[in-house]
């Protein structure tokens, strides 16, 4: 009576041909009814086909909770096909949400023990995918026999669902941990890189597996060594590389291992250079492989020169024309710029091409790493870079860039000019884009530097003038030529030609701000009180300036509205007070967030320099050994003292630190140093909170006609009192008076000894390297007293 | 780890998928969908890995079929790349020249053999097709009262 089901090839064919997704719809609830009636009646001979079907159907998206029970059945029965079936379905339906997995339990223990290949990798199959916590700790013991079992097929997929095991129980660590050093010495890959697998996750999860594993560094060595000097082998090779999977699992696994612990590090050392010597790199397998041995290198303890290696590695990749290999290398140079700046320096020509990358990811990673890699003796190439950049980017990397390019131009601007012409520069270029507080750092910025001002005051007219759409811009113009009209009136300005202004000129263009719907609310408040501003710098007379306040006196924005009234009022009643209150603005003090900010920053700079001791402390005892220290040979180099454990306690002295204006310094400056035209001045701090702390800052100004460069000052003190080296300013001194270098020394002098320094200098200056070591002479008593 | 294993035409039909954590059915379409629609707006010359959410997804393009495999931040992804060359090669191996049609046809072959999700590299080139067809002949003997008789070792059994 009832039609025959349909094979699954058929349903599949059916549903191909469905013209439209309703068809498609129809067609597969029809089947469904027939598969649900099928279930119902119990057919045991055409279960499995059902089933299949129903699966097929649950991939597409269409829900097939009813079939959970019969893949019980179907696991419970004898046939093969019944089994393979209902085992797909159960990892597929089941899982841990539902309770009815757990009744699979006992089909998996007796099919585990029936020692039948096929139908025990279909178990553990099952297992390692939807098995839950209850069930992987009753059959932990079962799957520990299979690990022992003889033939790898079954071996290999016990490892793994072993591998599950521990991820759903950690407690079952201890049950699967004695058998991983033996399954090392298999030679089978499969259970190899099983095996690995196993180990990094037990690992990752107990230090003391940790400890543990460092015991099969060596094995894990050979191993890899083994792989990676045997010729072909048919078996595993993929474009000439030997089991590549393999050789990334186990570089995977020495990074855990060696991380943090010299002596791993130290062991994997030559394994990591022939590895990266010798792969092949014409193809992706060998890419992959030497990818992966970099980020081994990179996180582990390894020597100097393999990590220059590691980024010469990366450089070339860098240059090589595959898109997915410049991707990684970007990232991990990313992740490099920290620790090795220097080295990742040396490549920053080829990440700047990269930012001219069509594809948008390559271009994200290219923009991050080259704001990264801006400092002061390359402010200015990279800005001009980046600006270039910023014009024909995408609009969504344009915020990112926008205040990626302030930010890098508040740290290491050259000059106040260049600052605000970058600062300008962006905002008529991403104006939208930009963060809320540049108005706010621009009209600051622009206040401070007074020189300035007329200079400012005709550029922004001038790009104002040209267009009134991007608000920040208009917002910073507004301001400026509210304060500063009457020097742009004037007309003459050194540094651009000179421009001459009208003042019905400038009134007009603030009126048209104040008309035009793309203005804000907030840019009209601007140009009101510019306009209002203007009436006292102005020198005819106010009437139009009167005229547009009294227009604004009935205007529907409260706030322009309450302005508007309030500047009437001053003109008709308090004539007599309006140049009074309308003086120029002094300066606004910088406000909390931004100090706190600069001393995040400077804690940031600090807490780099203590990783840095660790390559200072090589220089600091070369150089006591060669200046012969001042109280006697110095067996031991000294360590400069890590700061104060305590982040507190640190911040407590960097907040001491001068970020703001130096308070006068009771210690007089002392010159130490002089050399055709290159001049080294100490000046003295001490704390009054501290009274064993010194600071100096030292400072090398340049007047010569040639460029001071690779500038490296390097200090020794007696041994009772510890001295701190900070990372300097830079290390080059532009001719004629360019931005001095400085540098901070901390000098902890708790028992109050004498005070001695000597300084050793080496920097490159009319193509001649010049070195001086001298003592300093004349230290003032109160620096130690 | 690897998330999931899609292969999805370019008309945004599922072929196969394989999910190595719950995702519920629903947002499992939802998931599909959004991802093709990423790997189909790039060009040949942009790189095969994308950032999506909070995976990252690498993509290969075989005719008309898309393979791609969602993986989060601990994983090579130069290695996944050949991995997914890898499996292609295996497929091609065990139906002689693969085409989308036999995978829409013969996915549970792989589902029921196919333990990757812990550690992707399992299946060796010559592995799958060893274990696939070691099945067939298991079956023969395995069951008496199975329902099929000498099946040749291609044939599908439904």
């Amino acid at each position: 009576m009832v039609a025959p089901s349909l094979k699954l090839q058929d349903l599949i064919e059916e549903i191909r041909g469905a013209k439209t997704q309703a068809q498609e719809r129809e067609v597969i609830q029809k089947e469904c009814a027939h598969i649900r009636a099928s279930f119902r009646d119990g057919d045991p001979v055409h279960r499995h086909r059902q089933l299949a079907k129903l699966l097929y159907v649950h991939m597409l998206g269409y829900p097939a909770h009813f079939g959970q029970m019969e893949c019980l059945k179907l696991i419970a029965s004898s046939r093969f096909t019944d089994k393979r079936v209902g085992y797909l379905g159960a990892m597929l339906l089941l899982d841990e949400r539902h309770d009815a997995h757990l009744l699979i339990t006992n089909s998996i223990k007796n099919d585990l023990s029936q020692g039948i290949q096929p139908v025990q990798g279909l178990a553990l199959c099952t297992l390692s995918t939807m098995g839950s916590a209850e069930m992987c700790r009753d059959l932990a013991p079962e799957v520990e026999k299979l690990l022992l079992q003889p033939s790898p097929y079954v071996r290999k997929k016990a490892i793994l669902t072993a591998v599950h095991m521990i991820r759903k129980v950690p407690e079952l660590s201890s049950v699967f941990l004695p058998p991983c050093v033996h399954l090392l010495h298999e030679r089978h890959h499969g259970i190899l890189l099983g095996t690995i697998t196993l180990i990094m996750e037990l690992c990752e999860r107990s230090p003391a597996a940790l400890r543990h594993f460092r015991k099969v560094v060596p094995q894990l060595v050979h191993i890899l060594r083994t792989l990676v000097t045997t010729g072909y082998s048919t078996e595993h090779s993929i474009s000439g590389v030997s089991d590549p999977f393999l050789q990334v699992q186990i570089l995977r696994l020495l990074r855990i291992l060696g991380r943090n612990h010299e002596e791993s590090s130290e062991t994997m050392n030559d394994l990591l250079a022939q590895v990266a010597t010798n792969t092949d790199t014409s193809r992706n397998a060998g890419n992959a492989v030497l990818f992966e041995t970099v980020l081994t290198i990179m996180d582990i303890h390894s020597a100097a020169g393999l990590r220059v290696l590691a980024v010469n590695i990366l450089g070339r990749f860098l240059l090589n024309s595959d898109r997915n290999i410049r991707y990684v290398a970007l990232t991990s140079l990313l992740r490099l710029v920290q620790s090795d700046h220097s080295a990742v320096q040396r490549h920053r020509p080829t990440v700047v091409d990269c930012l001219q990358e069509t594809d948008a990811s390559l271009s994200r990673r290219a923009l991050e790493l080259s704001l990264a890699l801006v400092n002061s003796s390359n402010v200015r190439a990279m800005m001009q870079e980046l600006q270039a950049f910023l014009e024909s980017c995408p609009p969504d990397l344009r915020a990112d860039c926008a205040s990626g390019i302030l930010l890098a131009a508040e740290r290491f601007a050259p000059t106040k000019r260049w600052h605000i012409d970058t600062i300008l520069h962006v905002l008529t270029t991403a104006g939208t884009h930009v963060r809320d507080d540049a108005v706010a750092n621009l009209t600051q910025l622009i206040g401070g530097a007074q020189e300035l001002h007329a200079y400012s005051v005709h550029r922004l007219y001038n790009a104002l003038a040209e267009d009134i759409s991007q608000q920040p811009l208009v917002q910073v113009a507004a301001w400026c030529i509210g304060e500063y009209g009457d020097l742009l009136l004037e007309g003459n300005c050194e540094e651009i030609e000179p421009l001459q202004v009208d003042e019905e000129e400038v009134l007009a263009l603030l009126e048209k701000v104040l008309q035009s719907h793309m203005s804000l609310p907030a840019t009209r408040g601007y140009a009101l009180t510019a306009l209002m501003k203007l009436s006292t710098r102005l020198q005819g007379d106010n009437n139009r300036i009167r005229q547009v306040v009294s227009i604004y006196r009935s205007c529907l924005d409260v706030e322009l509205q309450q302005r508007a009234v309030e500047y009437d009022t001053l003109f008709r009643k308090y004539d007599h007070m309006r140049a009074a209150i309308l003086e120029k603005m002094p300066l606004v003090e910088r406000d909390g967030p931004q100090a706190d900010e600069e001393a995040k920053e400077s804690k940031e700079a600090a807490q780099l320099s203590e990783a840095a001791p660790a390559p200072t402390e090589p220089q600091a005892s070369q150089l006591l050994d060669l200046l012969d220290l001042l109280d006697g040979a110095s067996g031991d180099a000294q360590h400069p003292p890590p700061l104060d454990p305590s982040p507190g306690g640190a911040l407590v002295y960097l907040l001491d630190l001068p970020c703001a204006p130096l308070p006068p310094a009771p210690i007089p400056d002392l010159k130490v140093f002089e050399r055709e035209g290159v001049q080294l001045n100490l000046s003295f701090i001490r704390p009054p909170e501290n009274p064993a702390l010194l600071l100096i800052t030292i400072t090398a100004t340049n007047s010569s006609e040639g460029d001071v460069t690779n500038f490296i000052c390097q200090a020794a003190v007696p041994k009772s009192l510890q001295l701190q080296l900070q990372a300097p300013s830079g290390n080059t001194v532009p001719a004629r008076g360019g931005l001095p270098i400085t540098q901070l020394f901390r000098i902890l002098n708790p028992n109050k000894a004498p005070l001695r320094l000597k300084l050793r200098l080496t920097y490159n200056h009319f193509h001649q390297s010049v070195q001086e070591i001298f003592e300093v002479n004349n230290l003032p008593v109160e620096s130690w007293q | 780890m690897i998330k999931f294993f899609l292969m999805v035409n370019k008309q945004g039909q599922t072929r196969l998928s394989k999910y190595y954590e719950h995702v519920d059915i629903n947002k499992r379409t939802l998931l599909e969908t959004e991802v093709i629609k990423s790997c189909l707006s790039r060009s040949n010359e942009q790189c095969s890995f994308i950032e999506y959410k909070d995976f990252k997804l690498i993509y290969r393009q075989y005719a008309a079929l898309f393979i791609v495999v969602g993986v989060n931040d601990t994983e090579n992804e130069m290695a996944i790349y050949e991995f997914i060359h890898n499996f292609v090669e295996v497929l091609d191996e065990y139906f002689s020249r693969v085409s989308e049609l036999d995978v829409s046809f013969f996915n549970t072959v792989f589902h029921s053999t196919w333990q990757a999700h812990s550690s992707p590299y399992q299946e060796s080139i010559d592995e799958l097709p060893k274990i696939c067809s070691a099945l067939e002949p298991q079956q023969a003997c395995f069951s008496p009262d199975s329902s099929f008789k000498g099946a040749a070792s291609t044939t599908p059994i439904y």
